[in-house]
């Protein structure tokens, strides 16, 4: 089985957001970057299929060389190989329309990647990725087998779960449950030393049309302060969240 | 021209999010003056619709649609889209949405523009608003191509009440293989689930043990709300796995969050920030939530949501 993991390099969680040239660029001053946690559930499941199944795992993420620390994180963690799309991410559709490329070329038979990237949230590549390929898609998957050529997957659905069986070929928008999050795996040295000897093949990118394009960013207005109620007067906070805020 | 609406129903009903679909298509359709178009399978009254705008509505029925395959809906949908020449459809962020729309998308050959929230700042060039960064920032997207996709983010835009005398017309739609089978659906019945709920009562750590969740549900019951955990909670398995919120765990959008005894990690607050008003409930007057917070009250939790839920019961029985 082959397996494509798709990374994408976000900021990490704590990090400050801010943005420069008149709002259009964010600011990745000071900003560390990191795997999309939502892609390491699904790098950690992979590495499973690699130790239990015998899975080959190439990890692949579009984008400009400073994306590399991040793929090389990945291999350190465990895949076998890295492909870097070289360009810019321009918004998800134009990175479905790469992997896909990655994707025929390479034969992959499972795609997994997170469900959606902590950055923009756009939730778009995975299922783009699936209906450019006409592969079977599942997503909020938390949790796939695989057996030959069948997949069971565990997926949320709005209000429970959802048991889904599909064949291979298959893309996955995964998240926590895939693999939980204690069994996450951070790059030991060795792994570090092995992942610089790694191959990170580095292709062109597909000539395509953008469909959309970031015009320019905003920040949220700041919230004002914290209304403290004291705990004797528990009537004054309904009172406010009846009359002031409106939402009882 | 046509604004092509999906409207999501389940088990006959619609849900929140399909009314607030069909409110938004139909301010987006006035904006670009054209007509609003809502796309609904297997509803039981698509008149409902109406209310909210809905001029025309296109009803499918059929047995075979009932697991609503992303795949296949997406594929219905660009029939409509074609059939009704829509240049623009919106779809919500339920969690078929979220597969929907980006299949669709693909379909129609159209830029795409999830989580969107308001209408758009401008029509030509037609630019939306976008929620990114966790709530931390907004993206402001040009889609670019003709046909235009739109996922609109839960409880972003609200209902809006538009009463029209619309058409019903049944739609037959071609439905292709959706290559799944669904083995078995597990939803959990009567209670109010995390994404749909207006109100939402979270705890965490600070309550001590699962045996003390009993005033959780209690006030979450008198709310009407829908229960949730922090992570430590869920990790610790004193709650079930699908209660936790928070960037890995389930994100929340309701009107008001009520935080009992979480201290308010970066992580957490990613998960729930876009809900409108966020009240905290904690001992450690401290701790990072209040800075988070609209309302706050540092105490015990242990006699202040007991207390809340008396007078909560006073309050409702008097404004029933």
């Amino acid at each position: 089985m082959k397996i494509l993991v798709c990374i994408s390099h976000v900021p990490d969680t704590t990090s400050k957001i801010n943005f420069t040239d008149n709002d259009t660029k964010f600011d990745t001053n000071g900003v560390q970057f990191v795997i999309n946690p939502y892609d390491e559930f699904a790098l950690t499941r992979a590495m499973w299929f690699k130790e239990k199944q015998g899975a080959s795992v190439t990890v692949v993420n579009v984008g400009n060389a400073t994306t590399e620390p991040t793929l090389r994180k990945a291999l350190a963690i465990g895949a076998d190989d890295a492909i870097r799309v070289n360009t810019e991410a321009i918004d998800g559709f134009y990175v479905a329309k790469q992997l896909a490329e990655v994707v025929k070329n390479g034969n992959f038979d499972l795609v997994l990647a997170g469900k959606e990237s902590s950055d923009y949230n756009g939730g778009m590549v995975p299922a783009m990725l699936a209906s450019i390929l006409d592969y079977n898609f599942a997503n909020a998957c938390t949790g796939l087998e695989i057996d030959g050529t069948n997949a069971t997957i565990n997926c949320e659905i709005d209000g429970g779960k959802e048991t889904l069986s599909s064949s291979l070929p298959l893309v996955i928008g995964g998240q926590k449950g895939l693999v939980e999050e204690k069994d996450l795996r951070i790059p030991n040295m060795r792994g570090i030393m092995m992942a610089r000897k790694k191959p990170l093949n580095v292709v062109d990118a597909l000539e395509t049309e953008e469909t959309s394009v970031s015009t320019s960013f905003e920040k949220p207005v700041p919230k004002g302060a914290c209304k403290l109620v004291d705990a004797d007067n528990i009537d004054e906070l309904i009172s406010l969240l009846h009359n002031e805020a409106k939402v009882i | 021209m046509s604004v092509l609406v999906y409207a999501e129903s389940s088990e006959g009903k619609f849900k929140k999010v399909a009314f607030e679909a069909t409110s938004y298509g139909k301010k987006v359709a006035e904006q670009l003056g054209t007509n609003l178009v809502v796309l609904t399978i297997n509803a039981s009254d698509s008149s409902e619709l109406n209310t909210y705008g809905a001029e025309k509505v296109l009803n499918v029925s059929n047995n075979s649609l009932k697991s609503l395959s992303a795949k296949v809906v997406a594929n219905v949908i660009k029939q409509a889209a074609e059939k009704e020449n829509s240049s623009v459809v919106i779809v919500d962020s339920s969690a078929n949405g979220l597969s929907v729309a980006p299949m669709a998308a693909v379909n129609l050959n159209a830029g795409y523009a999830s989580n969107t929230v308001g209408l758009p700042s401008s029509t030509n060039p037609f630019i939306v608003k976008r929620k990114a960064f966790s709530n931390k920032g907004f993206n402001f997207t040009e889609v670019k191509t003709v046909n235009k996709v739109i996922g609109i983010a839960k409880n972003s835009f609200g209902l809006v009440e538009n009463l029209v005398s619309g058409s019903i017309e049944e739609f037959n739609p071609t439905l292709i293989e959706s290559g799944l089978t669904s083995t078995s659906v597990d939803r959990s019945t009567g209670k109010v689930t995390i994404a749909d709920a207006d109100i939402v009562v979270s705890a965490g750590r600070g309550l001590k043990g699962p045996e003390n969740w009993g005033m959780i549900e209690e006030l979450a019951e008198v709310l009407g709300a829908a229960t949730a955990c922090s992570k430590p909670v869920s990790d610790m398995d004193w709650r079930p796995h699908g209660e936790h919120v928070g960037q890995t765990g389930k994100p929340v959008s309701s009107n008001l969050y009520i935080a009992i005894g979480i201290s308010g990690a970066i992580q957490h607050l990613a998960g729930i920030n876009a809900s409108k008003v966020k009240v905290v409930i904690n001992t450690d007057a401290e701790a990072p939530f209040f800075k988070a917070a609209d309302y706050g009250v540092v105490g015990d939790a242990f006699e202040v949501v007991p207390n809340l839920i008396e007078k909560l019961k006073k309050f409702k029985a008097q404004n029933a």
